[in-house]
């Protein structure tokens, strides 16, 4: 099919709108609540366009090409009305561009010198709207909120609703509801999909330098597998590009004492994790076992479904056993009181903050892990002293936790965590030569995914998850069958952590999915595969986690039944 | 009376709705047949939302029978598996539901109290509000006719309309229409009248052309057209209503500002140039700093963007009422 936009011939697909065929051959329409992700609402009526044949003004993002449609883009019209509406949105838009976590991405700031519009024009309505501190790990300052609505939508899909309207003086404003049965999972999607930055991790970035300040203590930096190939994005280069020896270079430049790579804690997540299902399928117990290392899907089971808090995996998270062995074992070889040690995550999660704070994760009296930067607060650190990751020399990570197998790379992207320990758990039950490695059935970005894995005699049935849309699905589904499954991965966000709340904007499948195959384009070159066959894991589990009691103070946690804890802090 | 011969006698007699929008009634009727679906609805949208009409509120108390055999015509034309719905604003429903229930015996046709304000009288918000859904217009397309009520095809038509319907159906319809007759005048009322009339000609024939001088508001209390005496010759393009209003006694002023209030109170915060337009407006004229250029930029984006008819409409009065008030000074 064949449409005409601006007087220049395009190939469509069928069902395709103006706005993606636009997008897809760089014809720029601007758009604010639109996003790939989520449905058409033309709320925000900034993607005006004009059909021939027709009478006035449509918007691009809902008028579907038909085969000989002509449209123009631009128009005295056209551009007119985007001005006006764009002062208008102005007008409920607190500016406040020197601590904005769209930084110079910021949408509003290029269509403003576009359309060479009065940002003051009107009198801003919302200049005395409060901010929402949820938890540890988000804010929601309603003060730049457009009314767009994409974080309530996002979180309905979230099944979590913790966004609502409320209409106060004939307007109707986006609010955290009040409501105790509901509560944020901290997952961040709002933030990823705000197109106006009123959503913001904690500290995002008036406090992201704090992770810098030494009081004579040690700053050990670390990680996250999915980190190395999205983190490239802030820095010109493609979604998927592997940095990985830039960032430990770049994070040391900045001044960190060691960088370490949490892929290894990875493969003690895998080892631990294998264990426990092949133990649990033993004896049949707590089955189907889910993962645990989303602090969001946990907080989810804690809050709305505590009674599927038997079937977690009591395993900790890869940055909490890394920053626990940094803080026993590395503390202990290097003799460094691990009060002294300082140990920052660089995490795609805006959750992983709330999980940092846990109670059930300390070990003795300290926390495995004390501070964590998302990705993009990393970034902004890097610009903000000038360290460039995309020139900069790379380096290899700190030793004794700089090597990693494949496995634990994958962690990044849906379906790695049950593929590391079906990798682990099919070496351990069959004990063959040349056990499985590739289980490609579990990998992609569909939001559910289930497999039949044949192990020896017995076959797993196993299933991935991403989204809370389809987790919820599948709880609804064992209440029902509770044998359904024997092992259920499940992930807050699409795609896994590559999609976190924590990662580079804009995030869309096409980002995702190349996100996700740079993680696993670094399993498929590397020689060690799996968790166990990782030199340093057997090390460790010969010369240190040798006793089943410091291996649970380490590696292993609980979760107890929740109530509403997000406090709405208003500012 | 058999599919055909319904549509060729819509066709012939060129009807169209009765809402106010005069959009074809045989086209949107065979647009329905023609969705495939194993459902259709039918809904007779008797919101009638716009302040002090009353023509549709006239029409069920007097001929509830009359309504629901255009219904039932409707219901034989579409066939098996069709629903339909009377949507009633809740001081009708108060009013007419013993009469409708009466009228409609063993008929498929369920009555529902409209639970929002204004904008349930938009078909697509009025279908949101059956769904319980926020009562915000939907996109379109699709349109009701291929995708309504719970997403089946469905034929949303007003009260008056159906009335015609089966009027035409017993070959007794002569090109009439109602109109509600309020405001300042002494013989106030709903009226039957010729659709050939002026305006000028209602007025006269109702008798109620004031001996004052006077303007109207035509098509509803809040996005009617004002139109000044002098300019009543015109046929009466909106749904039936007439506003009278005495140009010596009415402070424009007090109107403007209610009007706007009153959009500002109804319309659903959805879309940008309506929720924030109709705020600028509104503070504008609180403030008593009513900017000609600002007020002719919001309309401007108003009128060409904003999401729904309402949106769209809201300059109507604005810009009507605005020159009325600069000819009688």
């Amino acid at each position: 099919m064949k449409i005409t936009i601006n007087n220049r011939i395009f190939n469509s697909i069928p069902s395709a709108t103006i706005l993606e065929i636009a997008r897809m051959n760089n014809i720029d329409i601007p758009a604010l609540c639109y996003h790939p992700d989520l449905k058409i609402k033309g709320n925000c009526r900034m993607c005006l366009i004009e059909i021939t044949g027709k009478h006035g003004l449509y918007t691009a993002c809902s008028i579907k090409a038909e085969p000989g449609m002509s449209i123009k883009t631009d128009s005295k019209n056209i551009n007119k009305s985007r001005a006006l509406n764009l002062e208008l949105i102005f007008g409920q838009h607190r500016v406040e561009c020197t601590d904005c976590v769209l930084e110079h991405k910021c949408e509003l700031l290029r269509l403003a010198k576009i359309y060479n519009v009065d940002v003051n024009k009107f009198k801003n309505r919302k200049a005395k709207f409060k901010k929402y501190k949820f938890g540890p790990s988000i804010e929601f300052d309603a003060s730049k909120c457009i009314d767009c609505k994409n974080c309530i939508e996002v979180c309905q899909d979230q099944e979590v609703n913790y966004y609502e309207t409320q209409t106060i003086n004939n307007l109707s404003r986006v609010m955290p509801t009040c409501n105790k049965n509901i509560d944020c999972i901290y997952c961040g999607q709002c933030i990823t999909h705000c197109p106006v930055g009123a959503i913001e991790a904690i500290g995002e970035f008036e406090d992201s330098e704090k992770a810098l300040i030494k009081n004579k203590k040690i700053t050990v930096f670390q990680f996250a597998p999915s980190i190395r190939a999205s983190i490239g994005e802030e820095f010109g280069l493609p979604a998927g590009k592997i940095v990985t020896n830039q960032l430990v270079a770049a994070i040391k430049e900045l001044g960190a004492d060691k960088v370490f790579d949490v892929s290894l804690g990875a493969d003690f997540t895998t080892i631990e994790e294998a264990n426990e299902l092949i133990e649990r399928l033993a004896e049949n117990k707590n089955l189907p076992m889910f993962t645990s290392c989303c602090p969001s899907w946990v907080k989810y089971i804690e809050f709305y479904y505590p009674e599927f808090i038997p079937n977690l995996t009591t395993v900790r998270s890869p940055h909490i056993i890394s920053g626990g062995l940094i803080k026993t074992y590395l503390a202990n070889q290097e003799k460094i009181n691990p009060k002294n040690i300082y140990v920052v995550s660089i995490m795609p999660c805006t959750a992983k903050k709330y999980e940092i704070e846990r109670p059930q994760v300390k070990i003795n009296t300290y926390k495995p892990v004390d501070h964590v930067l998302t990705t993009r607060e990393l970034a902004y650190l890097l610009k903000k002293k000038n360290i460039n990751l995309a020139k900069i020399k790379g380096k290899e990570a700190d030793n004794p936790f700089s090597e990693y197998s494949g496995a634990g790379v994958i962690y990044g992207a849906s379906g790695g965590v049950m593929e590391s320990a079906l990798r682990t758990a099919y070496a351990k039950i069959c004990s063959c030569k040349a056990p499985k490695i590739e289980f490609t059935q579990v990998r992609g970005l569909q939001g559910l995914k289930t497999a039949k894995i044949k192990i020896k005699n017995k076959t797993l049935k196993v299933a991935v998850t991403s989204g809370m849309f389809e987790a919820k699905k599948i709880l609804e589904e064992l209440k029902k069958h509770p044998k359904a499954y024997d092992y259920i991965e499940f992930m807050a966000c699409t795609g896994g952590c590559i999609g976190g709340g924590g990662q580079p904007m804009p995030v869309n499948s096409t980002i995702r999915k190349a996100r996700a195959k740079g993680l696993y384009s670094i399993d498929t070159k590397k020689k060690v595969r799996r968790a166990h066959d990782n030199k340093i894991t057997k090390k460790m589990y010969d010369s240190f986690l040798t006793n089943k009691h410091l291996i649970h103070k380490i590696c292993h946690t609980s979760f107890n039944k929740k109530v509403r804890e997000t406090k709405i802090i208003k500012k | 009376m058999n599919n055909a011969n319904i549509i060729s006698r819509l066709k012939k007699s060129k009807i169209t709705g009765r809402g106010g929008a005069n959009f074809l009634v045989w086209s949107k009727w065979s647009a329905v047949k023609k969705a495939k679906a194993k459902k259709k609805y039918i809904i007779c949208n008797a919101a009638e939302s716009e302040p002090n009409t009353f023509k549709d509120g006239f029409i069920l108390n007097k001929y509830s029978d009359i309504v629901i055999n255009g219904i039932d015509i409707a219901l034989n034309y579409l066939g098996k598996n069709t629903q339909a719905i009377i949507y009633l604003k809740p001081e009708y429903f108060k009013k007419y539901k013993k009469k409708l229930n009466n009228s409609i015996n063993k008929l498929p046709i369920e009555i529902f109290k409209k639970t929002g304000g204004y904008l349930c009288g938009e078909e697509t918000t009025l279908i949101n509000d059956i769904e319980s859904k926020p009562k915000e217009p939907r996109l379109k397309p699709p349109f009701p006719t291929i995708s309504g009520l719970w997403n089946y095809p469905t034929l949303v038509n007003n009260t008056e309309t159906f009335y015609y319907i089966s009027k035409l159906a017993k070959n007794e319809y002569n090109n009439t229409r109602f109109v509600s007759i309020f405001g300042n005048t002494k013989n106030k009322g709903v009226f039957e009248i010729s659709n050939n009339l002026s305006i000028k000609e209602i007025l006269k024939k109702t008798n109620n052309y004031p001996k004052q001088k006077f303007f109207i508001q035509a098509g509803g209390g809040a996005s009617g057209e004002f139109i000044d005496q002098s300019q009543l010759n015109q046929k009466l393009k909106y749904t039936g209503s007439i506003i009278i209003f005495n140009k010596k006694t009415t402070n424009i002023a007090k109107l403007l500002k209610n009007i706007i209030r009153y959009f500002h109170k109804e319309n659903c915060n959805k879309c940008v140039p309506c929720r924030e337009g109709v705020y600028r407006i509104n503070e504008m004229i609180k403030n008593n700093e009513l900017d000609s250029q600002i007020l002719d930029d919001l309309m401007f984006t108003m009128n060409n963007t904003s999401f729904c008819a309402l949106g769209k409409s809201v300059s109507s009065p604005i810009k009507s009422l605005l020159k009325i008030n600069t000819k009688s000074k």
